[in-house]
């Protein structure tokens, strides 16, 4: 949803992953399986902060500061204000979990400009199944603070089969709390959330409601009956259309992991044969603009001839790299979201099955360190 | 009329770009050379003529270009939420 009137070439959209820690045990968590490996190698405050002062000298502008839960970070106010300094508007992403009236004031006062805060449901009763823990409450408080203190502020709502019919009553609140922007986040299907793809998927029949839900919204937005800007997309495996992943690969996004390791997107360390070069090793600049990593899928050589000759390719670049790879074993195929892929047939099995009744509903994997491990001891049994 | 910027919005100058960018929630833009002059005179204390004076004193145009272009611009920045007029 990143504005596309900027130009190539510079990673101006930077995401800091802090920590892979969380309060929460989220089913279609982003994070790598094995998150907990990572908190021993948690870049430091004075490594992040000769990071980001390397990121803002490529040109980068977009923080955003995530995790993980990037509250559990006790430096975040120190990388806030390092970060304003620098000259970076400064978003954090958070659960809301951990965010007191104290800390919130604090980051203010070191420059933070904008919060995202998740919400998953508009029932305490539904928000803490499906996050695993007692947060409806303390997210609700946690927008309330931001917005008693004018902060901009975007809800960002993942969704999924669970709670695709809670839009409406989503809506409802957060209009009235005053949020200015609500990005309705049709999950995607990496990591945790492939894991639970079965369970999460809507029916393309409950996709089509939550649409017209979201269009009777905007409706409303234009009679002026509310002021929210609302995001809204059908997830890539129905539209027959691939994402324009990233804007590209090493385009103008720039995410960096807990440990220092510099991707571009979230997902990439699912590629295999790939080296993910750190920031303890090398400079930004190098990584950036030399490594083989961020060249790796740059332009347009790498295509398969579908995607070469194709009149979309400077849409959509081919799509993403991760779902070529997850669903094809190929990272450098079409992503088989694309109708025009020869994998396409797979998405559209995937998606004729959410459509069909779950006779046996299989328990959501929990977002834990340990739940990996239990998975495959059960395989082998 | 004393244009200012929208308290959501933060105007830089950008070295990497050599150029004014404007930056929001979700979103960047690259401003061209003479929507960046013009917001960056827009502080709140300036009145538009203030701003058409200034950049006629930085700019040779002829009389009346750069203040329909000023306040044309002020127009669309309005209608796009960027500056309050």
């Amino acid at each position: 949803m990143s504005d596309l009137s900027i130009p190539r070439g510079l990673p101006m959209w930077l995401t800091a992953e802090l920590t892979y820690r969380c309060p929460l045990k989220c089913s279609w968590c982003s994070n790598p399986l094995d998150y907990a490996a990572y908190t021993a190698n948690e870049l430091d405050t004075d490594e992040w902060k000769r990071v980001l002062t390397e990121a803002r000298a490529l040109g980068a502008v977009q923080l955003g500061l995530s995790g993980g839960e990037p509250l559990l970070r006790d430096d975040l106010e120190v990388l806030v204000a390092h970060a304003d300094k620098l000259g970076f508007y400064t978003n954090l992403i958070t659960s809301g979990v951990g965010l007191t009236e104290a800390r919130l004031d604090a980051l203010i006062a070191a420059g933070l400009r904008q919060v995202q805060l998740s919400l998953q449901a508009s029932t305490a009763t539904l928000t803490d199944r499906l996050v695993d823990a007692r947060a409806h409450a303390l997210k609700l408080e946690a927008a309330r603070m931001v917005k008693a203190r004018g902060l901009p502020m975007v809800l960002n709502v993942p969704l999924f089969r669970h709670n695709l019919g809670e839009i409406d009553a989503l809506l409802r609140w957060a209009a009235e709390l005053g949020i200015e922007y609500v990005e309705l986040a049709n999950i995607q299907y990496y990591n945790w959330a492939l894991m639970n793809r079965a369970e999460l998927m809507p029916s393309l029949e409950a996709l089509r409601e939550a649409e017209q839900v979201v269009e009777r919204w905007r409706e409303a937005g234009k009679r002026g009956e509310h002021g929210m800007t609302l995001y809204f997309v059908i997830p890539d495996y129905y539209e027959g259309r691939p994402k324009a992943c990233m804007n590209g690969w090493g385009n103008i996004h720039l995410t960096i992991a807990p440990d220092g390791i510099p991707m571009p997107c979230v997902e990439a360390r699912v590629l295999p044969g790939l080296e993910f070069p750190s920031v303890r090793m090398h400079s930004l600049d190098w990584i950036w603009n030399e490594s083989p990593l961020f060249k790796r899928f740059r332009g347009f050589d790498w295509m398969s001839p579908t995607c070469r000759e194709c009149p979309d390719k400077e849409k959509d670049f081919g799509g993403c790299r991760c779902q070529a790879f997850l669903l094809t074993g190929d990272a450098a195929a079409t992503d088989p979201a694309c109708s025009r892929s020869p994998d396409h047939r797979e998405v559209a099995e995937i998606t004729r099955r959410a459509g069909q009744p779950i006779h046996f509903h299989m328990p959501l994997v929990k977002r834990a360190a340990t739940a990996v491990i239990a998975e495959a001891t059960e395989e082998v049994q | 009329m004393t244009p200012s910027i929208a308290p959501r919005f933060i105007l830089r100058w950008e070295p990497a770009q050599q150029a004014h960018l404007l930056l929001f929630p979700e979103g960047v833009v690259k401003l061209n050379g003479s929507a960046g002059e013009i917001l960056a005179l827009c502080d709140g204390r300036r009145s538009a003529p203030e701003i058409i004076d200034a950049l006629q004193q930085k700019f040779d145009a002829p009389d009346g270009v750069i203040a329909e272009g000023v306040y044309r611009f002020f127009s669309e920045a309005e209608s796009k939420g960027w500056v309050l007029t």
